[in-house]
């Protein structure tokens, strides 16, 4: 009888063993194909030419020049919007908000909020921005749709981090007679500064990675302008370009040099991310 | 003369009365010890003396603290100018992230000192008054997370005393110490009493026999009894403060 239930108990550890083996085969094997596959088809055809030129029509050429600066531009334009009122409205919940209730509620609406799919806040920024503000098809539309798009993680993100800071911080600088502003400022924000941080990044890596949202309000054009006059104007980030250049015209081997470029910088984002992580935990255990 | 003074204060967390009228004059230059069973009040009690219990929500008090005769609960009083006078120093030890300098020097620029030569004379000078100098004066640009636990209590009494307090409160400050460091901060608080008004709360009975001049046993909120520290351990008038300080409960 012991012999019997042990054999089959034995027998069932084998095959779930053995199914998490395949399931782990499975996830590496496509892990590694993308990686693979877009870097391969990609990286040969990212050349200077398609870097650091302009598309053009009379010689028949593509360059990618204005999607990385629409990309660059509209990175820097929703997180300097972005920022401010994201990590205003944590401090405000975290250190000054008394009922509890509210707190909850805010919380549980960002929380949704960062969960719906983009191309509705694209609907909503096309309808919102570019109509009822007459924004146009601009890049700004498309940053303060990515803006609205962000605001909760960042909020959410900078919320946990001021979490991390010890009670007896806040205390300590009470104590000594500081007031409620100074002791944000000088001892709450600079302990978690980090977490603030790594919370801009990954933002950063949903702003480079979104392309429904932008679709409807940020637009198409690839022309060079500067950062100004270029918000005011329709650019495609170098997502949008990918989707332009893949499904439009049928260029593939650009499509897939923007892949890999992309690849490429997520890759750094992740890394600068954990190497946030690290720093944080380095000064939190000194 | 007392510097501070109760007057009938009662205080409670949502419906649990914390403190029942306590009536207690503390004198100037001297130490006063606070003992008591865990939960007896006697840290609200500290707590309440530099309003540092505005911070805890669903807190009620009724009664009176007069800090050299001013209420200090009166709308008039500026509660960051009482806890400037007022100093606190907490059980755990709390060094902020940043610099042993700045740590020190947080206190003196709250207050608007922004004289490199001033800051530098203040940090210097609560250092020596913390007896800590000798130990840290060449990393006091290096992060004071870095110090051990004794180092970074001395530190936190450092910080406070850079403000130039006219009492200190210490939450059990020894609690988290090994006894090497305890003795530090014992002899630390007897040599400061002298200028200092130093109100300790203490487990450690013999730690209130050793430096307090008074004592005050707390007991469910109350205060049982207070009278000189020998006469406390050696001769209290309340059956209740023998049992105590004969350790037959708590």
């Amino acid at each position: 009888m012991i012999e019997r239930i042990s054999g089959r108990r034995t027998v069932w550890c084998a095959v779930m063993k053995g199914l998490c083996i395949i399931s782990l085969a499975i996830v590496t094997a496509l892990t590694a194909f993308m990686l693979i596959y877009v870097l391969a088809r990609g990286i040969r055809h990212i050349t200077p030419e398609l870097l650091f030129t302009s598309p053009s029509m009379l010689r028949n050429t593509i360059g990618i020049l204005p999607d990385i600066l629409n990309t660059l531009y509209i990175v820097i334009a929703t997180l300097v919007v972005v920022l401010p009122i994201g990590v205003g409205a944590a401090i405000y919940l975290n250190e000054y908000a008394t009922n509890r209730k509210v707190v909850e509620i805010i919380e549980f609406a960002a929380e949704t909020l960062s969960g719906i799919p983009s191309i509705i806040y694209g609907l909503v920024g096309m309808l919102v921005f570019v109509q009822f503000c007459s924004l146009g098809t601009s890049l700004l539309a498309g940053a303060l749709t990515l803006v609205i798009m962000n605001l909760p993680t960042i909020m959410r993100t900078t919320q946990e981090s001021l979490k991390t800071v010890p009670e007896s911080y806040r205390e300590g600088a009470f104590a000594l007679g500081a007031g409620k502003w100074r002791v944000i400022r000088t001892v709450v924000l600079p302990t978690c500064i980090n977490g603030i941080v790594t919370g801009c990044i990954l933002s950063i890596g949903r702003i480079l990675s979104e392309s429904a949202a932008l679709l409807f309000t940020a637009g198409f054009a690839h022309n060079v302008n500067g950062f100004i006059k270029g918000l005011g104007s329709a650019g495609a980030t170098l997502t949008v370009a990918l989707y332009v250049y893949a499904s439009e015209r049928g260029e593939f081997d650009i499509a897939f040099a923007i892949a890999a470029i992309l690849m490429v910088l997520t890759v750094i984002i992740n890394l600068l991310t954990s190497y946030m992580g690290r720093l944080m935990k380095r000064r939190n255990g000194q | 003369m007392s510097i501070i003074e109760t007057k009938d204060l009662d205080l409670w967390y949502g419906n649990m009365q914390a403190l029942k009228k306590i009536n207690l004059a503390m004198d100037e230059r001297s130490i006063t010890a606070l003992i008591g069973p865990s939960g007896c009040g006697k840290s609200t009690f500290l707590r309440t003396l530099n309003r540092m219990n505005d911070l805890v929500p669903g807190v009620r008090i009724e009664g009176q603290v007069l800090y050299n005769g001013e209420d200090i609960f009166s709308p008039k009083v500026d509660v960051n100018g009482l806890r400037y006078e007022v100093g606190m120093v907490f059980q755990k030890p709390n060094p902020f992230m940043m610099s042993i300098y700045d740590n020190i020097a947080y206190g003196p620029r709250t207050h608007g000192i922004r004289s490199k030569v001033k800051l530098d004379e203040i940090v210097e000078k609560a250092l020596l008054d913390a007896s800590l100098f000798d130990e840290v004066k060449d990393r006091l640009r290096k992060s004071a997370l870095g110090l051990s636990g004794g180092q970074q209590q001395r530190l936190c009494i450092a910080r406070a005393l850079a403000v130039q307090p006219k009492v200190l409160l210490m939450d059990e400050p020894t609690s988290a110490l090994d006894p090497i460091s305890t003795a530090k901060i014992e002899e630390l608080a007897m040599s400061l009493c002298d200028r200092y008004t130093i109100i300790i709360v203490t487990h450690n009975m013999q730690q209130a026999l050793r430096i307090a001049h008074k004592t005050a046993f707390f007991l469910l909120g109350e205060v049982i009894e207070y009278d000189d520290t020998e006469k406390i351990f050696s001769n209290p008038s309340d059956s209740r403060t023998e049992d105590y300080v004969t350790g037959r409960f708590g």
